[in-house]
């Protein structure tokens, strides 16, 4: 399977108030991007549960990207620090049951970083195409 | 929706033009939601937030006996109001409303791959009637709004802000860092272009606010601590030493004497000299002192940094007005309120770190901000425009616009245009030919911007006059050691040659940058910023006052460069905008607060420290713990529920069920979403 006809699942989860923000401005400045990132809103990536995460993954997910508010930015005061904290714990698990920690990306775009939201899916896409796709989807097909 | 109801979906989606028809294909999309499980109607519209196209949301909640509304189209960001609106109007609950964001994240991100973007826009269809499946009815929490508001920064914005707000009949709490208020306006001679003398239309807009009964001026303060939400903002003060009280601290207090009634005296006796930096440091003050004859208060303040203790002030002031207390330390106070208008005002960029234009190197080398105060009538050498090295009289005086401005070198200089410079600068060079007969300016720019009313005539008369205008960034500017001119290089890009103009001064019309304190301040309202730092606002031409926090509104350079007129305008605007909830009375925040489902709750207590609201604690119920909520203090962020080990916490609109729902529907086609 070559890179051209393969394209990757890809979720994220971003915080209404600068991810989801960077990303609307991205659109605003018509910053040309891949289209392989589904983006699910939340108000905090706090609310992030790593099973969430878990689930994309359960589901099939080639990749799964939280975005949220640069530290000392977050519009709940330390969301997240917290969220970023869970992360780190979710890429522990992802390696112990074999899944590249790759496929999991936290990144930090504030709603003034339209252009690094559009870098950031080139690089997500990039990425997890690179990777392939999800062990998980291979075993379940 | 009844407990057993199978969820009945409309989904409409908007063409906006041809902002998202011209890049997707929207009757595609629209087939493909036919065909998803629950929708029941699908629609397309040339604008869905259109009264047409909302109406076909209104009539279709009655028609096909809808459960949820999906929009696709747009940025919830902008438009979810407008369709939660439209949703209630339909008769449900308009929180049963779901938005597809296919414009801002689809089409206009994916403007050559037509297929791509169809795709995606179905796949986004999809999650949202998923979540909108799941969707409740919720009941906003309506809460009381503190009668009061507070203007951060008394410089005109604050000052004009702070007015309007007590003249609509709200205490407004008037906080500035500075002994005084009056801000940069306060420093400059005269504005452009109708040149009215900035002190005389300013200061009596101080007396205002220091005269007014609804305002508090709180100066020589800064905020320590902002706690609360819209409404309900509890913020700490810290009221810095002043080292001396006025009448009324007197009484506050319970001490004798009449308190500080700004004779001077104190200052007269003061052993201590500072450069004062109001004048820019070029004129001395004392460690007691007050900036100018204008400030308000008018009260004398000690600079504890370089006072010396020795007491010649306490001993003069005398005991009748005992107003002078040399331990004085910081006090704290705390106030409520339910608006907050941040005017923090902006900051020169160093312009010394532009090393090739020898600012600080260089005597003759000045910012307009000195020039000011140089050719000012009250300034340090009362009107006349001498040179620093040798105070002779300059005769020819450059003007380097766009000094640091519009620089996209990286390092020093800044991206943006500072957008008054230009402005200033033309003044200046009218000023010193009206000062000093047959001075000769010469303005080297990159392009003029007179962008105001009446701004352009003003930039032809000062053409007219004679000053110079020489089109180039200057390269360099060089001292000769002796006469301590300066030779200012730079390429005459309409002539296509180099030059290099002998000066007796040079005017650097420095960019101007957020103030070092607006990135604290803004962390603690929760506001963000902009890539330079200034302050951002919710939306750039529909909410150019408000921000992305509820109850926070910008006014001023805080919020990007601006002018006098416009600053005031945005004031202007930022407090009318401030009371509207507080004449209300009461504001309704999104119900998105947790709630815990105490069947499931172990009482493990390892959300509580989660919160940073400390909304959460534990209780004794029945015969074991389990945790509570107090809502009003719950913000909704989830960060309880995104850590609850046992799945617990129920974040409304944000359920678990629903993000998975989101989650399972994009890669298990075509509608996943099991508890």
């Amino acid at each position: 399977m070559t890179d051209g006809d393969w394209r990757p699942k890809i979720i994220a989860i971003i915080c209404n108030w600068c991810s989801y923000a960077g990303a609307d401005l991205a659109g605003g400045a018509r910053i040309q991007y891949p289209p392989d990132v589904r983006a699910i809103r939340v108000m905090c990536t706090g609310r992030v549960d790593p099973l969430f995460i878990m689930k994309a993954f359960q589901d099939g997910a080639d990749g799964v990207l939280v975005s949220g508010c640069h530290f000392g930015d977050c519009h709940y005061l330390e969301g997240n620090y917290k969220c970023a904290k869970r992360m780190f714990l979710v890429k522990n698990v992802l390696k112990n049951i074999g899944i590249n920690d790759k496929r999991l990306r936290m990144t930090f775009v504030s709603a003034s970083e339209g252009a690094k939201w559009g870098m950031v899916m080139e690089d997500v896409v990039k990425t997890v195409k690179e990777l392939g796709p999800s062990p998980l989807t291979e075993r379940k097909n | 929706m009844a407990e057993n109801q199978e969820p009945r979906i409309g989904v409409f989606i908007c063409h906006c033009g041809t902002n998202i028809a011209g890049s997707l294909d929207v009757n595609a999309v629209m087939e493909y939601a036919r065909s998803l499980p629950n929708v029941v109607v699908a629609d397309e519209y040339q604008y869905m937030c259109s009264t047409p196209g909302q109406n076909k949301i209104i009539d279709a909640e009655k028609d096909y006996d809808l459960t949820g509304v999906v929009v696709a189209a747009c940025s919830p960001r902008l438009h979810e109001p407008t369709f939660r609106t439209a949703t209630a109007e339909g008769g449900l609950n308009k929180f049963r409303f779901e938005m597809a964001n296919i414009r801002d994240q689809n089409s206009w991100v994916h403007m050559h791959d037509w297929e791509g973007a169809t795709e995606k826009a179905k796949d986004q269809v999809r999650i949202a009637v998923a979540k909108a499946r799941l969707l409740e009815d919720l009941q906003p929490k309506s809460v009381p709004v503190e009668h009061a508001a507070m203007v951060v920064g008394a410089g005109v914005g604050g000052m004009q802000a702070a007015l309007d707000l007590a003249n609509a009949g709200i205490k407004t709490y008037l906080v500035e860092k500075d002994p005084t208020i009056g801000g940069r306006m306060s420093q400059l001679d005269k504005t452009f272009p109708t040149l009215d003398c900035s002190q005389c239309i300013l200061t009596p807009k101080m007396v205002d606010a220091g005269r007014h009964p609804n305002i508090i001026l709180e100066t020589y303060t800064e905020v320590e601590n902002v706690e609360g939400y819209i409404g309900n903002f509890d913020i700490t003060l810290r009221k810095k030493a002043r080292g001396t009280r006025d009448g009324a601290e007197m009484v506050a207090a319970g001490l004798e004497g009449s308190g500080c009634n700004g004779c001077g005296d104190c200052a007269s006796v003061c052993p201590v000299i500072k450069p004062n930096p109001f004048e820019m440091g070029m004129a001395p003050r004392k460690a007691i002192y007050i900036y100018h004859p204008q400030v308000m208060p008018l009260q004398y303040t000690i600079d504890f940094d370089a006072c010396v203790k020795c007491g010649l002030c306490k001993d003069i002031c005398g005991t009748e007005k005992n107003a002078i207390d040399l331990e004085m330390t910081d006090s704290l106070e705390k106030v409520k309120v339910g608006c907050v208008i941040l005017a923090t005002g902006y900051d020169l960029i160093p312009i010394e770190d532009k090393t090739e234009w020898g600012y600080r190197r260089y005597e003759n080398v000045i910012t307009g901000l000195e020039f000011e105060r140089l050719i000012c009538a009250s300034g340090p050498t009362g009107g006349h425009l001498i040179r620093p090295s040798d105070g002779e009289t300059p005769m020819k005086v450059g003007f380097v616009l766009c000094a640091g401005s519009r620089d996209n070198t990286g390092g020093v200089g800044k991206p943006y245009c500072s957008r008054f410079c230009c402005m200033y600068s033309l003044k200046h060079a009218h000023q010193i030919m009206e000062k000093i007969p047959g001075a000769v300016p010469y303005l080297f720019y990159m392009d003029i911007r007179s962008f105001g009313k009446m701004y352009e005539e003003f930039y032809y008369r000062i053409q007219n006059e004679g000053a110079k205008f020489i089109r180039g960034r200057v390269a360099a500017i060089e001292e000769d050691p002796i006469t301590k001119n300066l030779y200012v290089q730079t390429e005459d890009t309409l002539l296509g040659r180099p030059v290099n103009v002998e000066c007796n001064l040079v005017v650097l019309a420095a960019a101007i940058q957020p103030k070092p304190d607006a990135e604290r301040i803004r962390q603690m309202f929760g506001v963000s910023k902009s890539q330079d730092g200034w302050y951002l606002e919710a939306h750039p031409k529909l909410n150019p006052c408000g921000t992305t926090t509820a109850g926070i509104f910008l006014a001023g350079v805080c919020q990007g460069p601006k002018d006098i007129p416009d600053t005031v305008a945005q004031a202007e605007g930022a407090a009318s905008a401030a009371s509207i909830p507080i004449h209300q009375g009461e504001v309704q925040l999104e119900p998105y607060f947790a709630q815990c489902v105490e069947d499931l709750c172990a009482g493990c207590g390892m959300c509580v420290p989660q919160c940073p609201y400390g909304a959460l604690s534990l209780i004794q119920k029945d015969d074991r713990q389990v945790m509570t909520v107090t809502e009003a203090k719950c913000k909704g962020c989830g960060t309880c529920g995104g850590f609850c080990p046992g799945g617990a916490i129920r974040m409304q609109h944000f359920t678990s069920p629903q993000i998975c729902a989101q989650i399972d529907s994009f890669l298990l086609n075509p509608l996943g979403g099991e508890e």
